[in-house]
């Protein structure tokens, strides 16, 4: 039962994390099919520079977060302007690498300025532990998924009741359609990756207290997340965030009863076996391409 | 004005000559000196290790020269970073030996960086000291002819102290291991299943972990599950603060006997106050500032103001008595020739260093300067590592 308790509850809170950074390559996906591979150091910027406002410039949180999240849309904004734009104009798929480069210039620039030393981010909900069924949780932990499922339900209402919203969707529909009707597709695009950026900083908020805040830390967040993504189907909004907690559970309860040296071998193998059954993933549509 | 081709030329020659001796005259004064080379992490991660193990040896370097020097000659420190790569660090040291013409290198923070270069040392016969890497087959190497000593904890020796201070000091019979999932971690998990062979106990379980795991809890509950009465940690600071972490979201008080990642930084502020629960082995601690070795570090750089400051102090007394040791080999041998010093190695006598007094410290069947008799076990409180006392 504790074993149980222990691998649903550790499970649940990796999930979420996945989720919400997967949710950010699901918005850049739909509305241009590409992504920023630089995702996890988006995580890892979101983290650093609450730690750097907080910490360092002793900001309130209530300043210093949204501040950090607007940096990190900044920073999504830069990467769409000068790491995929030039080579989507021309056809090219280098954006591809470009993004990933874009992913180690930053952690490296992080490491030069923010410090080689992992430094922690206070959060008074990680000072004590909560005792459920023989196992405990941090009130933080329980903070990600909620916060995970408000912005999969915020995102879903600003598609669906807000103009920008339409907008975006129309972008995804017909570009060329939506260019007609006025809407400026080149700033939907680049709002697009400012929000994915933001959500992965968000995830960097969120998960800094119970991890430590340094340059590599987003690193393997960003690569499950491209894996939940991909597993979730990329079009689908709910199918990433369904898509994020299922990788985290099988992730978690692996670990719990096979053992750490399977978790790896076995969450990886099933997500290629899936794909094999379903290569748009669980949730996703075949995209329709017309000749 | 018609142009003078041979005043150019002469001009030119004059000029060339003048370069030449410009060059060739502190080539000479080097020439004089005795080159040590060093191969070690100075950037990266394990910078401030690396930072560590330089201000040791320039130390050292000081105090020898200060006494006059070896065989009359000067020492002098060429330093190559290996960027805790091993390739990089092959490559360092080969261009030490082959083109600044070492007589011996001091190096390897890391493992893996270690292991690269002690074939070439051997090869090469020469003398390769080690202040820092602890994996037991550096030393242990196998070869003929060993060039590679050692003055740092060893594995091994790690493993059977910190078995022995979990069955002493808590009367653990079953304990857990929760090792990083990397070379490290499996050069400890032979050691520990060693030491507990040993002593006929039985483990609670052995899990891994990788050094960017947010949570350890399932490891670490199946370790309580199967019954562990103790924890064997081996990890760097920031995944042994995750396992401390963990144990703290589980409300799980057990003892934990730990090799000495900790000590590299700043294990209290990320793991909180339950960081103090780990127990951990060291080779040395400053107790005081009044302690001669400190004080001359603050003389030397003045930006050390606390003992806070000079984390890891082990890097820096292990660097400063192999610094010492090599410095009494060269002497004893009478020449800079590899095989010379390595005879000599074996037979230095009264060497006084900050972690002890070394007479015979290496044997051919034991190359390590450092035995388990020679660790302390510590902890930190209030962001400083101070020792166990029982």
């Amino acid at each position: 039962m504790t074993l149980f308790v222990t691998a649903l509850v550790t499970g649940i809170g990796l999930g979420a994390m996945y989720g919400l950074i997967a949710l950010g390559f699901q918005i850049t996906y739909s509305v241009c099919s590409r992504v920023n591979f630089a995702q996890g150091s988006m995580v890892m910027l979101g983290a650093v520079l609450g730690f750097v406002l907080t910490q360092r410039a002793g900001l309130p949180v209530i300043v210093a977060y949204p501040l950090a999240l607007l940096g990190c849309g900044l920073m999504g904004m830069l990467v769409e302007l000068c790491l995929v734009r030039p080579f989507a104009v021309r056809g090219s798929e280098a954006w591809l690498m470009a993004t990933v480069a874009g992913g180690i210039l930053l952690d490296n620039t992080v490491l030069f300025t923010f410090g080689n030393e992992p430094r922690s981010l206070p959060s008074p909900l990680v000072e004590t532990s909560w005792q459920i069924l023989g196992t405990g949780v941090f009130p933080q932990q329980l903070l990600i998924p909620v916060a995970a499922i408000g912005c999969a339900v915020a995102l879903q209402l600003l598609f669906r009741r807000t103009r920008q919203g339409r907008a975006l969707l129309a972008v995804v529909q017909n570009p060329d359609a939506a260019r007609l009707m006025g809407i400026n597709t080149t700033l939907m695009i680049s709002g697009s990756f400012a929000l994915s950026a933001m959500l992965a900083g968000a995830a960097g908020l969120l998960i800094a207290p119970l991890f430590s805040v340094h340059s590599d830390m987003g690193t393997l967040f960003g690569i499950k997340a491209f894996a939940v993504a991909i597993l979730g189907g990329m079009t689908s909004a709910w199918g990433v965030m369904i898509a994020g907690f299922l990788y985290g559970l099988v992730e978690a309860f692996v670990t719990t009863y096979l053992g750490s040296s399977h978790t790896y071998i076995l969450t990886f193998a099933l997500l290629i076996a899936v794909l094999a059954v379903k290569p748009h993933g669980l949730f996703g549509q075949a995209a329709l391409r017309k000749v | 004005m018609p142009m003078r081709p041979s005043l150019t030329r002469r001009l030119m020659l004059a000029g060339a000559a003048a370069l030449s001796l410009g060059t060739a005259l502190p080539a000479l004064a080097q020439d004089d000196a005795i080159k040590i080379g060093l191969v070690a992490a100075l950037s990266g991660q394990s910078a401030k290790s690396g930072e560590a193990i330089t201000r040791g040896i320039t130390l050292a370097l000081d105090k020898i020269n200060g006494d006059g020097g070896v065989l009359g000659r000067q020492l002098e420190l060429v330093s190559r970073d290996d960027e805790s790569n091993p390739g990089k660090g092959l490559i360092a040291a080969r261009e030490l030996v082959q083109r600044e013409g070492v007589a011996a290198m001091i190096g390897g923070l890391d493992t893996p960086v270690s292991l690269a270069i002690v074939p070439f040392a051997n090869d090469a016969q020469v003398p390769f000291i080690g202040p820092w890497a602890a994996g037991t087959p550096i030393t242990q190497n196998g070869a003929e002819e060993n060039y590679v000593f050692r003055v740092s904890a060893v594995d091994e020796f790690v493993d059977e102290a910190i078995t022995e201070y979990l069955v002493s000091e808590y009367g653990s019979q079953k304990p857990g291991m929760i090792l990083i999932n990397n070379p490290w971690g499996e050069s400890n998990e032979k050691g520990l299943t060693k030491a507990l062979e040993k002593r006929g106990m039985k483990h609670a379980g052995i899990e891994k972990f990788e050094s960017n795991d947010v949570d350890v809890v399932p490891q670490l509950t199946r370790l309580k599950e199967n019954g562990a009465d103790g924890l064997f940690l081996v990890a760097n600071v920031a995944p042994s603060a995750q396992v401390v972490k963990s144990l703290d979201r589980m409300g799980w008080d057990v003892p934990i006997a730990s090799h000495w990642g900790p000590a590299g930084g700043r294990f209290t502020e990320l793991a909180g106050p339950s960081g103090e629960k780990v127990h951990f082995i060291q080779t040395f601690l400053f107790t005081d500032t009044a302690h001669p070795l400190f004080v001359a570090l603050q003389e030397k750089f003045p930006e050390i103001e606390t003992l806070a400051d000079v984390t890891p102090a082990t890097g820096i007394a292990n660097a400063y008595d192999a610094t010492l040791l090599l410095a009494a080999a060269i002497e004893k041998a009478g020449s800079t020739d590899g095989p010379a010093i390595r005879q000599a190695m074996y037979e230095i006598e009264g060497v006084e260093g900050v972690i002890k007094t070394y007479d015979m410290p290496f044997t051919t069947d034991n190359q390590d300067a450092l035995g388990p008799e020679d660790y302390i076990f510590a902890n930190f409180v209030e962001g400083e590592i101070v020792p166990l006392t029982d």
